[in-house]
């Protein structure tokens, strides 16, 4: 069992990890680095509660090795809101209720800014089919995508 | 386990071939880790190919595209090349899993996992794309329907992995159109997957065609008896009729939990003949 | 106190109750700060995983541990023998976390580890060799039913159960009153349809997840996600022989539970390794064990028949349910045949349940348990009877609605209830009336919950600087600190944003039952207005302490006290804050408290209407248009009600046309995961209206209904007749999954 040597930026900071070679990015945020902010619901790729993006690019955490971070820039739940300031979607996502347990929030939330990043006016069909990886099982999705679409309103209109 | 990301594609080869126990390669990993975490497979070597030059690019050759076998769907979806020439490949990219599996999820991975319901596999076959197979004895270019052999198995002899696909180029006048089954409107398997890529004579006659169907036999095939029912025709109502029987015809499904072997049957007529339809517009025909 | 005050509830003008602020945890759930059940650590912390049977059905000869104990890296290994003697009610939830003698199903826990990581732990599973002695099984309620059946258990049956039949029916049940025979006779037409649905899971996105820590001397720290952690105490307590005092349990934000985490499973097995590791164990389910080996709801078999005049009066009801409620008795069979029929005011009905036993895992309660399957057996027959006679789905239902006065199905009488005005808004709304393409087709049906109240105890303190700390001890699932907040300023007289309501731990707080049965807003809030009201007591009495008036003479008004009476005008009010401020010259801190078992909670019903769209020729089927109606007595926080309309409706989607429990030949469950069962995504629906109907709840000091369940009751039916008239073929099987509506059009021609 030897361990590899991860030299990656997390939400910009430089970061250095230590982890088994199948242990999974998902597993290295939640458990090396203790940054549980990020969610584990399936394991398998399904519901999205893990997003984060790695090098801008969203992807499932649990279907990325540890390893294969290296020289990578992974942006997570953590790095959505600017210290105390909360991103638009945060802040929407609130005003909408936009959650109930909120368990799958951060993976929505991560997703969210990735599709606004990808499209400042995204019509509800897209907005529904960029998140389609991302299962919630308390809203029925309606404010979600209502907090979505307000967001990238205001954020055009800012 | 032992995780290795070389640089060159010699590398990669040599690990893969000097390994005496379980090697897997690691492109998306879309599949790769649900397998690992599921305890179904325990590789003891994984090759992570996303480092090694021109596995991430996408190249014009021959007025088509070399893609290399780490290009993610996102970035195919990405390239308006690709996406101009052969909207149907890329449809049935695209349609793999969610936004998130997108940014990972490979064609080369699509095949090399051999699952019969693959969705990029009809339509590579309908597209006759190749593979670039990379082993020990060299290199060596294979129809992409060569590439499984059933449900898991592939071609591929020890220490061989897919290179790049290409996509090769098309006359004037074809279109292309992959369409799947699923009971949700994202993050299923097909039920079934039917492609079809034609081309139309300036009369709108169909010139050539070929039909490909997915999770509907232990491996994704070409149906030539699809095919040769819309060449020589308008793509009409009666050739499309014909296609659709030829197709169910060709069906050797089973029944499990994401369909019947009667319901799998039906609608591979359905879909392929609807895709026909869609690759006759793109083809400009009406 | 008296604890009803109905006259509160006509006049009330309300400040804060019936507004929209935002919840008091929401920054930390947008920004990833929250912790849920799987985000806790303790140093020196083991990890926990439990080896599950393959076998649906097998008699385990015997275990050998000692090779996964000699692993380096274990530190302890629990099997059955590792619990005691426990009580008689608790024995199936033990024998359910862990097998004792037969493995039940696939997925059944028979052994578990403690170790210094997961790939240590997951080597020491392998090593552990199970001698099993497979069994046949039986997976399917109606097969389980028959004679000659694979018997789960020799005696768990009781008398209710006649003789001769099958050992695993288990419970029988029998609601009713007057005559079906005689109704029928009277009926201009009489259907009868025979139903089946398939088991749902309540889908959760967190899965089980806990961290237990048991020292030398027996004192117990519990973390769990868990809608209940007084009844994790004292069930954990009493399987593993502990006083209760002796387990502390905190339940962490919980990430969806809709009544999947009202019960026990990797809980006491985390503590019995923590005991015998002498560390903290930590224990998260995969998904694939949640869906293997946490409770789904029952799957259904279901015959209806009723009779009804042409002008559409419903002459007589009758149905058969029975359901399985996987290895164990306890299938809510018994509120299946208790709700089928209350939406409706009837002469003559008859329910019979029975409760029956299958190899599949025990159910736990999901949203409104049993109700949904009965709903959309009754309403589909409704729904046909009203087209054989061409009348209006929901005239014939206004005509035959239950209301105040009526004398329920399942025996008392209704007091007012909100049928009437829910059946009326829907008729009146313009989704009723708008226009149907081809392959198009509209559905409605009614759906009712009972709604519970339950043990509940909070304390409120109020703070020197005036500000108020609440603890209530019902786990938040969806935004109720934000409404206990509100009803707190609303009784107080204070800024919302004054108040802090935590979910106190059961060393800090008298036992609560668990966040089920819709009861959190009602019987939490009742609690919490009581609490206020106890504090406001005592804050005038402060008041006329320090003015040197009688008790009697102060009031509280806009967040102060104020002389009433004689002496009105002649002291300044005095706010809470000022009152707080010099409360250790008054007699010292200022709490209210509540202690109560909550009556009252007053019924619920809804209508939903949908329209879909049916693809004949792959039997695809697109949801168009979707409006909840729902009463909701008094809305607290419009938004998280309208939240539980919309979960609940999609939830019914997902059931009534993808989810299912599906089991192999071999009796394993073939589907343990998102990517086959398939709960419904984002692309998949459309926006989900809803209209919320106030008719207050008597039982409430402001009129408020519990919300959360009644909104999964009418969909699966909804739907059905939605997708029935599309594809112009009654569907009488869930979920509706594409080969089934298009074997079903191709069968009818």
């Amino acid at each position: 069992m030897s361990q590899i040597h991860v030299s990656t930026k997390i939400n910009g900071d430089a970061t250095e990890f230590l982890c088994e070679p199948e242990e999974t990015l998902l597993d290295v945020l939640r458990d090396r680095l203790g940054m549980t902010g990020t969610k584990e619901g399936c394991g398998t790729g399904d519901c999205g509660a893990c997003s984060v993006t790695i090098d801008g690019r969203l992807v499932c955490s649990c279907l990325v090795l540890g390893a294969e971070a290296e020289g990578a820039e992974v942006g997570t739940i953590e790095g959505v809101a600017d210290g105390e300031a909360l991103h638009p979607l945060q802040k929407k996502f609130l005003e909408h209720a936009a959650l109930q347990c909120g368990v799958c929030t951060p993976g929505f939330l991560v997703a969210a800014k990735s599709l606004l990043e990808h499209n400042s006016d995204p019509s509800e069909e897209e907005v529904r089919y960029w998140l389609a990886g991302n299962l919630c099982r308390c809203t029925g999705y309606d404010k979600i995508v209502r907090a979505v679409l307000d967001t990238a309103q205001e954020m055009r209109s800012a | 386990m032992r995780y290795e990301a070389p640089r060159t594609l010699d590398q990669a080869v040599e690990l893969l071939s000097a390994e005496s126990g379980l090697a897997r390669v690691l492109a998306g990993g879309t599949d790769l880790l649900v397998q690992l975490r599921s305890e179904r497979i325990e590789p003891d070597l994984i090759v992570d190919i996303k480092r090694i030059d021109g596995m991430r690019s996408i190249t014009a050759e021959r007025g088509g595209f070399r893609i290399g076998a780490a290009v993610s769907g996102a970035e195919l979806g990405e390239h308006d090349g690709v996406v101009a020439l052969w909207p149907g490949v890329v449809e049935a990219a695209n349609l793999i899993g969610s936004t998130q599996i997108q940014g990972r999820a490979t064609m080369v991975g699509n095949l090399c996992n051999a699952s019969p319901a693959a969705d990029t596999v009809p339509a590579l076959i309908a597209a006759d794309a190749t593979a670039a197979v990379v082993g020990p004895n060299g290199r060596r270019e294979i129809p992409v329907a060569d590439v499984a052999t059933g449900p898991g198995q592939t071609s591929l002899a020890k220490g061989e992995i897919i290179e790049s696909l290409f996509l090769p180029s098309r006359p004037e006048r074809s279109g292309d159109a992959y369409l799947r089954f699923i009971p949700r409107t994202e993050m299923d398997i097909a039920v079934v997957g039917a492609a079809v890529s034609l081309t139309l004579d300036e009369a709108g006659r169909c010139s050539a065609a070929r039909v490909g169907l997915g999770a509907v036999a232990p491996r994704a095939a070409l149906v030539p008896d699809a095919a040769a029912a819309l060449v020589g025709t308008t793509v009409d109502e009666a050739a499309l009729e014909q296609m659709g029987a030829a197709c169910s015809a060709a069906c050797q499904p089973i029944n499990d939990k994401r369909g019947t072997i009667e319901y799998r049957i039906d609608v591979a007529a359905v879909l392929a003949k609807r895709a026909a339809a869609i690759a006759v517009k793109r083809a400009g025909g009406e | 106190m008296p604890l009803d005050e109905q006259k509160d509830i006509e006049v009330r003008d309300f400040r804060i109750v019936g507004k929209r602020p935002l919840r008091p945890d929401g920054i930390d759930k947008v920004t990833g700060r929250a912790r849920f059940g799987a985000d806790m650590t303790a140093p020196g912390m083991l990890v926990g995983r439990v080896l599950r049977s393959p076998h649906a059905h097998a008699r385990i000869r015997g275990i050998d541990a000692s090779k996964a104990e000699a692993l380096p890296g274990v530190k302890a290994v629990v099997t059955s023998t590792d619990f005691g003697e426990v009580d008689e009610d608790l024995v199936d939830i033990l024998h359910n976390c862990m097998a004792h003698g037969k493995a039940l199903y696939d997925g059944h826990a028979v052994a578990a580890v403690a170790a210094i990581s997961q790939s240590v732990a997951r080597q020491a599973l392998k090593l552990i060799e199970v001698d099993y002695e497979v069994l046949p099984h039986v997976t399917d309620v109606d097969a389980a039913m028959q004679a000659d059946a694979p018997v789960l258990h020799e005696a768990a049956a009781d008398e209710s159960v006649p003789d001769g039949m099958s050992k695993n029916v288990v419970r029988r049940y029998e609601f009713g009153h007057g005559d079906v025979e005689k109704g029928f006779a009277a009926a201009d037409k009489v259907i009868e349809r025979s139903f089946k649905t398939e088991a749902a899971h309540q889908g959760y996105i967190e899965p089980h997840a806990c961290l237990a820590s048991m020292g030398p001397d027996g004192q117990a720290d519990l973390w769990v996600c868990t809608q209940g952690h007084y009844m994790v105490r004292n069930t954990c307590a009493g399987l593993l022989g502990m006083d209760a005092s002796m387990l502390r349990v905190t339940a962490s934000e919980i990430g969806g539970g809709f009544g999947g985490k009202t019960t026990v499973f990797i809980e006491p097995v985390a503590l019995a390794l923590s005991r015998k590791a002498g560390r903290p164990v930590k224990m998260t389910m995969s998904r694939e064990e949640v869906f293997r080996a946490s409770g789904p709801t029952s799957s259904a078999s279901i015959d209806v028949k009723i009779g009804m005049t042409s002008e559409g009066k419903i002459t007589a009801g009758w149905s058969e349910l029975r359901y399985q409620g996987g290895a164990f008795v306890g299938s809510p069979v018994e509120f299946g045949a208790m709700s089928a029929f209350a939406a409706y005011d009837l002469e003559n009905v008859q329910t019979i349940g029975w409760d029956v036993v299958a190899n599949r895992p025990k159910q736990a309660a999901y949203r409104a348990p049993g109700a949904p399957m009965a709903a959309f057996a009754v309403e589909s027959v409704v729904d046909e009877l009203c087209k054989a006679f061409d009348l209006d789905p929901l005239q014939v239902r206004l005509k035959n609605a239950s209301s105040e006065g009526s004398k329920a199905s399942y025996g008392p009488t209704f007091s007012k209830i909100g049928l009437p005005a829910v059946l009326s808004a829907a008729k009146d709304h313009a989704h009723y009336s708008a226009p149907l393409g081809p392959n198009q087709g509209r559905g409605v049906a009614v759906g009712f919950w009972f709604n519970f109240g339950g043990e509940t105890c909070v304390s409120l303190n109020i703070n020197v600087d005036g500000t108020v700390g609440l603890s209530v001890g019902t786990p938040d699932i969806g935004g109720s600190r934000a409404s206990m907040c509100q009803m707190a300023a609303e009784e107080l007289g204070i800024p919302y944003e004054k108040i802090r309501t935590i979910v106190a731990d059961t060393a800090s707080l008298g036992y609560n039952d668990v966040t089920d049965g819709s009861r959190v807003t009602f019987a939490s809030g009742l609690a919490t207005i009581h609490a206020a009201r106890d504090a406001i007591q005592k804050l005038c009495g402060r008041a006329a302490q320090i003015w040197g008036i009688d008790e009697d003479a102060v009031i509280w008004e806009d967040g102060c006290a104020k002389p009433a009476g004689e002496n009105a005008g002649s002291f300044e009010p005095l706010s809470l804050a000022e009152i707080a401020a010099t409360a250790a010259n008054t007699g010292g801190p200022i709490a209210g408290h509540t202690e109560v078992n909550a009556d009252g909670a007053g019924q619920s019903f809804a209508v939903h209407l949908v329209d879909s769209e049916v693809d004949p020729e792959t039997g695809a089927v697109k949801i168009l248009r979707y409006t909840v109606f729902q009463d909701a007595g008094k809305a607290v926080h419009p938004s998280y009600v309208e939240g539980q309309f919309q979960g609940g409706a999609v939830q019914g989607i997902g059931w009534a046309l993808n989810e299912e429990y599906i089991y192999g030949e071999d009796g394993r469950l073939q589907n343990p995961g998102f990517l086959d069962y398939r709960v419904p995504v984002a692309s998949d629906l459309p926006m989900i209206d809803t209209v919320i109907v106030e008719v207050p709840n008597p039982g409430h000091p402001y009129g408020v209904r519990g919300v959360g369940e009644t909104s999964i009751v009418p969909p699966l039916a909804a739907i059905a007749n939605s997708v029935s008239a599309a594809a112009g073929v009654r569907l009488t099987h869930l979920p509706m999954s594409p080969p089934r509506i298009q074997k079903a059009i191709k069968d009818a021609g």
